[in-house]
């Protein structure tokens, strides 16, 4: 995962003179001061973030806070006023007016929130409009335009135009649009605001599996948090054009680190977003024989192999008699067991009374275990003790 | 108490009338070069409009009106032709359809590309503006006066005033229909590294022509309106049959010239309407809404458009 794209320091004052207004920001002014003092808007303040190659990296805020204006600020649309954005290294506001083209022609696409399709053009013509810029002779990118829709399911679409389509359907055009340039580093500017839910929630999972095949690098812009979460391998939340919070997903809701992104995650659906491997406890151990090693607790262990891998599973009720006894009983129980990137609904729809839900990675050993109380507290959005009465 | 006549009275008639004695004189070869080619077009399209059998006209008339604007405007045009020749005014009316034929030629040939220059630069925009704000504020009458003194009578300066007064409705349309282009459309072609002229191509004028259209229905009109003023001046056509019947006052004469014209105008305007209301796409509602204010007049048109850049700068 090398860094592909990165930002560092950028600011963007709309208004012909910014200089003033970029000295007050860098005294500390806020967005509201500067447009006080100079009646200039700030569209960001002071932001640097890096996106690694091939994540989804999911920038949000409300309504304002300059999300598209960092959007468009990468490839230029929006000059930035101070800062540097660097695409592999190169310094992409250095860029002269041919260089800037080649870059947005091979290296950067984008995905518009009212989707941006000629309305005059065919869709399969709208999917080959990046690369009739670039050039590329009609049969050839006829071909690649054929193979993007078809993969975005509108093989059979391409000779319609573009009101014929739902608004589902067409954000599916802008995508192969997007696609069929072999960009790899893909800027979606609200792309599924404009759906309906359940269509959004369609696109979310179309865009997720597509990603599976293409694994681009996705700067993805989104008001709406779950969206966000959902998709994203990291978070950055904005707010009057700064970044106030950045991190993975499970780890801003865990500490917003302040009242206006805890506000964000009060609503969220925790279940589904924090992994079996976020709440589990390290494997104590018990006992030690020749038939192998027990770990876990009061709910309920297991028994491991050399090899630390699970053999057998002990109830709740075993365990406290192997404690007085000293003695494993004869009975190999059943188990349960959950990858470490198990949602914690899923643990939560495995688990069995009296026992423990065992975390095993890759290879199959336990790296962990969880009980009732683990699950119930972080769904709760209690801390991790349980402390609380 | 003091009268107009009282104040001395500049020669400021006299300084016109020197120093467009000395433009004629020492610019002689900038407004020929004006001349030539509109004499030769002129030349051209009306000797093809003369010699093309009454018949075979009629009946390319009617097919340009149907394919463009359906059976009632061709069936309309076909009739109007008929009463056109039954009136007997055929020639004098292909005369003037030549004069407004040649000066949609010139108009769209100087005037897109002016519009086009003005929505790409609002420094451009702010220059031709006042221009076209007077230029459509001048009485056509008032044209002729420039257009005698720098280029003489006859058809041919005739000619240049038709063009004149006819371009700017064109500039103003083609200038307003790029501008309006969805601005993510526009931003979508930046962001997938169209060059300039690829952006005009593929984007904006594709986009802007049914407003372009528009604008060419307005100058069409323009044009028709002018090539029957352009009589005063010597031009032939229909405009002349009015003028020799108001001369003698030949009243039923001068009456025959009128509604020829009126026959003309009409079947031109339905079947210019037509050509700007698109077929498919999602800007018919806003084509739709130029068109009635059109019909409502030039000033409202303005107001319009006004309007819309506002709201432009507003989004
Ligand atoms: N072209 C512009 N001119 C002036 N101000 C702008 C322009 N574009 C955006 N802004 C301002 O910059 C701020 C951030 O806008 P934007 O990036 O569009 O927000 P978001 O996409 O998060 O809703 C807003 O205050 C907006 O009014
Ligand atoms: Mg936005």
């Amino acid at each position: 995962m090398s860094e592909r794209l990165r930002i560092e320091n950028l600011y963007k004052v709309f208004g012909k003179y910014p200089s003033d207004a970029l000295r007050m920001l860098r005294d500390g002014g806020t967005k509201d001061f500067v447009f006080a003092k100079l009646g200039q808007v700030v569209g960001l303040n002071d932001v640097s973030l890096t996106v690694p190659g091939g994540v989804m990296y999911m920038v949000m805020g409300l309504s304002g806070s300059g999300k598209s204006t960092l959007a468009r600020c990468i490839n230029r649309l929006n000059e930035p006023s101070a800062g540097r954005v660097l695409l592999d290294g190169e310094a992409v506001l250095a860029l002269d007016e041919k260089a800037l083209r080649e870059v947005r022609r091979t290296r950067m696409s984008m995905v518009f929130q009212h989707f941006a399709l000629l309305p005059n053009k065919r869709v399969i013509d709208n999917v080959e409009f990046g690369l009739k810029l670039r050039g590329i002779p009609p049969a050839q990118r006829r071909r690649r335009a054929e193979e993007l829709l078809s993969l975005v399911g509108l093989g059979r679409w391409g000779h319609h135009m573009p009101h014929e389509l739902s608004g589902g359907m067409r954000q599916r055009v802008g995508l192969a649009r997007a696609l069929a340039t072999d960009a790899d580093i893909l800027i979606m500017d609200e792309p599924f605001s404009g759906l309906d839910p359940l269509i959004r929630t369609e696109m979310q999972d179309e865009l997720l599996r597509l990603q599976r095949t293409f694994n681009k690098t996705i700067l993805f812009i989104t008001h709406d948090f779950q969206e966000a979460l959902k998709l994203g391998s990291r978070i950055a939340i904005m707010s009057e054009g700064r970044i106030v919070r950045e991190g993975t997903p499970q780890s801003i809701v865990l500490e917003p680190g302040s009242d206006y992104v805890a506000a964000f995650t009060r609503e969220i659906d925790r279940g589904r977003l924090f992994d079996a491997r976020s709440v589990m406890k390290a494997p104590a151990v018990l006992w030690r024989g020749p038939a192998g090693t027990v770990v876990g607790g009061d709910g309920g262990g297991f028994l491991l192999d050399a090899c630390e891998r699970v053999v057998a599973g002990l109830a709740g009720r075993e365990i406290s008699l192997l404690r007085e006894t000293g003695e494993l009983s004869a009975r190999r129980g059943s188990y349960v067991c959950v990858p470490e990137a198990a949602k914690l609904v899923e643990v939560a729809r495995s688990y069995r009374a009296d026992h423990t839900v065992g975390v095993i990675d890759d290879a199959g050993r336990l790296v962990g275990v969880i009980g009732a109380e683990q699950i119930l507290a972080r769904i709760a959005h209690l801390p991790a003790s349980g402390a609380k009465s | 108490m003091i009268r107009a006549d009282d104040l001395a009275i500049f020669p400021i008639e006299q300084w016109i009338q020197e120093g467009v004695r000395w433009l004629a004189l020492n610019l002689r070869p900038l407004f020929q070069a004006i001349k030539s080619p509109i004499e030769a077009l002129l030349g051209l399209s009306d000797w093809v409009l003369q010699s093309i059998p009454f018949p075979a006209m009629v009946l390319i008339v009617g097919l340009v009106a149907w394919r463009s604007a359906g059976v009632g405007v061709a069936a309309f045009s076909v009739v109007s032709q008929i009463v056109i020749a039954m009136l007997g005014v055929w020639a004098e009316a292909m005369t003037t359809l030549s004069l407004i034929v040649t000066a949609i030629v010139f108009c769209a040939v100087i005037g897109i590309p002016i519009g086009i220059l003005c929505a790409r630069s609002d420094r451009t925009w702010n220059i031709v503006r006042p221009i076209l704000d007077i230029m459509q504020a001048t009485p056509t009458l008032v044209y002729l006066v420039p257009v005698v003194m720098l280029f003489g009578v006859g058809s041919v300066p005739g000619e240049v005033a038709v063009v004149t007064a006819a371009a700017p409705p064109l500039i103003r349309f083609t200038n307003l229909g790029i501008r309006m282009v969805e601005h993510e459309i526009v931003e979508a072609g930046l962001a997938f590294g169209a060059d300039p002229r690829q952006l005009l191509w593929e984007i904006q004028l594709p986009l802007a022509i049914p407003t372009i259209l528009g604008g060419l229905n307005q100058t069409v009109l323009t044009a028709m309106v002018m090539s029957v003023v352009v009589a005063m001046i010597g031009a032939e056509g229909l405009g002349l049959v009015v003028l020799q019947g108001l001369g003698r006052l030949d009243v039923g004469r001068a009456a025959v010239g009128g509604i020829a014209i009126v026959l003309l105008a009409m079947m031109l305007d339905r079947i210019t309407q037509k050509l700007a209301e698109p077929q498919r796409g999602q800007r018919t509602a806003l084509v739709q809404v130029l068109m009635r204010l059109m019909r409502g007049g030039r000033r409202e048109a303005i107001a319009a458009q006004t309007e819309a850049e506002e709201n432009r700068q507003a989004a």
